[in-house]
């Protein structure tokens, strides 16, 4: 029954754990929505017949609404509204939440291309390798315009916005291979701005992630021409934050210096100079190295210059990534 | 030649009483106006229509068909601005507005007869500035100028939005003048809970016009001038916020949304209880409902950036003020039904459209209430679903109040009939046209066909070659009107002064109206569409 009506909407394949649910609320919606305007129209078909007008000026009854139907009027179509809204809404949250254990795999939109990069290694245009039934995050971000990051057969979506990170995530059901598209107008290849998302099975991708970093180049995909390309993030992230001199402020064992430091920074909650308070995660970190003045850590100065134009994209990326191995008992990372 | 002979009339008509060229290009006339507001609109119509059957031929194959990937953009940009700012926001409240709100609250004129003649110059340069950006140049942004595209983009965006900020302008002047108007000019015991329905829309309209119409203003040249100067607004390349833009685009954007479906709703009050010669089923109802609109509508701008990177608390709070709006929509289509119950219906052209109306907004309008549904947006957003529901409401519910209206009051504005026949076989075209066009659209949406593709995967290529079909047989549809209402123009039959037999306000002077609108200062002493009355001119 369920598939029969995702095929009769055109509705692609249920390619990860949430699409199945939000294809049933799109059903309960469909269905309502066909049924309520099929019915009001019947009413007013059987109307104009039942009315029809025998004479020019054939004098009619005056008839307004009692106080009751106009409440029902309203009280229907709210109700079933705000039902929809409380599934809709539950759905969206779980969507935008990903879980703590989700796999990162960083995303970056540029005219007119894909690029995707794991924290663990390689990265590579236009294929995106997941494993099935693991969670994964992706943080999303552009180097130029806003492009719109689509994979219908998950019904996932997000903008990726130049300057800034932001994510969505989804557990792929089983193996299978399928279409990711630019979903934001972004100048003439708009919409040949695609990639292919593989969802692998899970043991067969870690031998895959496994070849990648022991620099089995022949079976990497196509990987742009850039530097240390065989260096992971994290290792870059580090000669990064060594070249930029962020460990003149900001420690790495704890130590609290003119900045915060960098020890178990990610996922803390900080309290904010004049009140409030953030949770330091993908899009805080890269928003302080972009415009630190924007949110101040109670207790410290705002003194930290801006790496706007001096830190790109997959810079940044590389330098939070850096960042979240700095977490007190697995010391992955390795601080210099 | 058979014509029956004139009816012998008081005083000329608006349109006999002087008919030089001079005469119409420095009216004060509100009805001429209108009328000069009319031939513009439709216009601007034929063009968008011509655009969009470009771009339906385009889509027939996945990869190039007839224009390249350039022209495709600038095309449906072109499309989009066309279709939104030079037919959509102006054709009910500039036209049928312009030419019925002083009859039916029995004025001479609107308040500012000369700013509205300045109206109608300021549409005339606006469009004609944003066609000459169009033609040097073009633009290809979309009619939604996103930046930091918008303002990074080779092509000419800077003439297109002086354009649309003249253009702006004319909107901004023919909302106040209707304000003005509707406060000031009410005859002799038209009080407010008195106002026709229709009034009453294009007053919440103006409304919206006159609060909103600014900030569009301010945005398009807060792009011209990042585009010129790269002054940082948008472009983080540059210091400024990428999504600022679209916070101050669609706080304009979504109420003009209700700019554009107030005005019809306002018609379809007027149609079906002029031809259902019936009071209202919910006066109140329809007044508090538009006012509701008008007010809402400019707390839901959020719902179209869910998945922009806005927060999910925004997108919570957004959703549900979405819902809000839904209902007062929801108020009028029941009101409307009821409306029909124990009438007495003249099932015409008009009624028709209404019919038509009615669907088209029910559908058009729970999709977008799905669409605020925040999990599903998520696969919807930017794809045909959304083009598709965009359409059903702006295409589908405006454009067939538009054609009801044009029907409805074509006797009223230019004293003949139109073909009955040839009427109702258009509207029947148009009808089957629009669903065959918009309902594989919704599919391609759940398919997930991303919105302004110029190529696509071979799996989408039936339903878009589905959809082009249906195109086609819309643009038919609307061949067929163009043709018999061109012929009825001259040779349509002359009517009497109210051929309906409707007792809204309007048809209480002759069909055409005098130039001074009644010969006898009307006034009004009861509710519009009271058939428990009879006519002033029957007794």
């Amino acid at each position: 029954m369920s598939d029969l009506l995702r095929r009769m909407l055109f509705l692609p394949p249920e390619g990860s754990a949430a699409a199945a649910d939000i294809d049933h609320l799109h059903f309960f919606v469909i269905l309502t929505t066909l049924f309520a305007s099929t019915v009001i129209g019947l009413v007013a078909v059987y109307f104009m017949a039942r009315y029809t007008r025998r004479m020019p000026d054939q004098p009619t009854p005056h008839i307004e609404a009692p106080r009751w139907l106009e409440a029902l009027f309203v009280i229907v179509p709210l109700s079933l509204f705000l039902l929809w809204f409380r599934i809709g809404f539950g759905q969206f949250v779980a969507m935008t939440t990903p879980p703590e254990n989700a796999m990162d795999v960083y995303v970056t939109g540029k005219k007119w291309m894909w690029k995707f990069a794991y924290p663990s290694g390689p990265s590579g245009l236009e294929v995106l390798r997941v494993p099935a039934d693991r969670p994964v995050r992706l943080l999303i971000t552009s180097r130029d315009v806003i492009h719109g990051f689509y994979i219908p057969a998950f019904r996932i979506k997000q903008d990726a916005l130049p300057g800034r990170y932001t994510q969505t995530w989804f557990a792929a059901n089983g193996p299978g291979t399928y279409p990711i598209y630019c979903s934001q107008y972004c100048g003439t290849n708009h919409s040949t701005m695609r990639a292919q998302v593989i969802v692998m099975p899970p043991a067969e991708f870690d031998r895959w992630m496994e070849s990648q970093k022991s620099g089995n180049s022949a079976a990497r995909d196509t990987a742009p021409a850039e530097p240390r390309r065989d260096a992971n993030m994290v290792e870059i992230g580090r000669d990064l934050a060594v070249a930029q001199g962020c460990f003149k402020c900001h420690s790495t064992d704890g130590t609290v210096g003119s900045g915060p430091s960098f020890r178990d920074l990610y996922r803390r909650h900080e309290p904010l100079e004049g009140g409030g308070q953030v949770t330091a995660d993908e899009g805080y970190m890269t928003e302080s190295m972009m415009d630190p003045r924007a949110k101040i850590v109670a207790g410290f100065k705002p003194v930290m210059p801006s790496y706007f134009g001096r830190l790109d994209a997959p810079e940044t990326a590389a330098i939070v990534e850096f960042i979240k191995t700095l977490r007190s008992g697995s010391d992955i990372g390795g601080a210099p | 030649m058979n014509e029956p002979a004139p009816i012998v009339r008081e005083s000329p008509s608006y349109l006999t009483v002087d008919t030089t060229v001079a005469s119409w290009l420095n009216t004060r006339d509100h009805k001429r106006v209108g009328v000069m507001f009319l031939a513009a609109v439709l216009l601007a119509l034929l063009a968008g229509g011509v655009f969009a059957m470009v771009l339906r031929i385009e889509l027939l194959t996945p990869e190039r068909t007839i224009i390249s990937a350039t022209a495709y953009n600038r095309l449906f940009t072109l499309h989009g601005i066309v279709m939104i700012f030079l037919f959509l926001i102006p054709a009910i409240p500039a036209v049928f507005g312009n030419f019925m709100v002083p009859l039916m609250i029995g004025a001479r004129d609107v308040a500012f007869p000369r700013l509205n003649l300045l109206s109608f110059y300021l549409y005339l340069s606006g469009a004609a500035i944003a066609l000459w950006g169009m033609i040097h140049g073009g633009t290809d942004t979309g009619w939604t100028f996103y930046a930091p595209y918008s303002t990074t983009t080779a092509t000419a965006v800077v003439p297109v939005l002086l354009g649309l900020f003249v253009i702006g302008m004319s909107s901004i002047v023919t909302g106040i003048n209707f304000i003005v108007t509707v406060h000031t000019l009410r005859a002799p015991g038209l009080s407010w809970m008195r106002l026709p329905l229709f009034v009453w829309t294009i007053y919440c309209t103006s409304i919206i016009q006159v609060l909103a119409t600014p900030v569009l203003g301010m945005t398009l040249l807060l792009v011209a001038v990042e585009h010129a100067f790269q002054v940082g607004f948008f472009n983080p390349q540059t210091g400024g916020d990428p999504l600022l833009l679209q916070h101050l685009f669609w706080f304009y954007s979504h109420p003009a949304v209700y700019i554009m479906i107030l005005p019809a709703m306002g018609v379809i009050s007027e149609v079906v209880s002029g031809l259902s010669r019936k009071n209202s089923f919910g006066y109140k109802p329809i007044v508090y409902s538009s006012l509701g609109i008008a007010f809402v509508g400019f707390f839901t701008w959020g719902h179209h950036m869910f998945v922009s990177g806005q927060s999910t608390f925004n997108g919570g709070v957004f959703g549900v003020l979405s819902m809000l709006v839904g209902i007062f929509t929801a108020i009028k289509v029941f009101t409307w039904v009821g409306t029909m119950y124990k009438g007495a219906i003249a099932f015409t052209t008009p009624y028709a459209y209404v019919c038509g109306f009615l669907f088209f907004l029910v559908f058009g309008g729970m999709t977008g209430v799905a669409l605020a549904t925040v999990s599903l947006d998520a696969h919807w957003h930017d794809t045909y679903f959304v083009v598709a529901h965009f359409h059903f409401i702006m295409v589908g519910a405006a454009m067939m109040a538009f054609l009801a209206a044009l029907h409805y009051w074509f006797p009223k504005m230019f004293g003949r009939a139109y073909p009955e026949g040839w009427g109702l076989v258009s509207a029947v075209l148009i009808i089957l046209g629009f669903n065959a066009t918009f309902i594989p659209q919704f599919l391609l949406g759940n398919a997930g066909m991303p919105r302004r593709y110029y190529s696509y995967p071979a799996e989408f290529q039936a339903l878009n070659v589905a959809s082009t079909m249906g195109a086609t047989l819309l643009g038919f549809g609307f061949l067929v009107i163009a043709i018999y209402l061109g012929w009825s123009l001259r040779r349509g039959k002359i009517v009497r002064d109210n051929p309906w037999e409707s007792r809204g306000f309007e048809w209480y002077t002759t069909s055409p109206p005098p130039k001074e609108n009644f010969t006898v200062k009307p006034e009004f002493h009861h509710e519009p569409h009271d058939y428990q009355l009879g006519h002033p001119r029957d007794r």
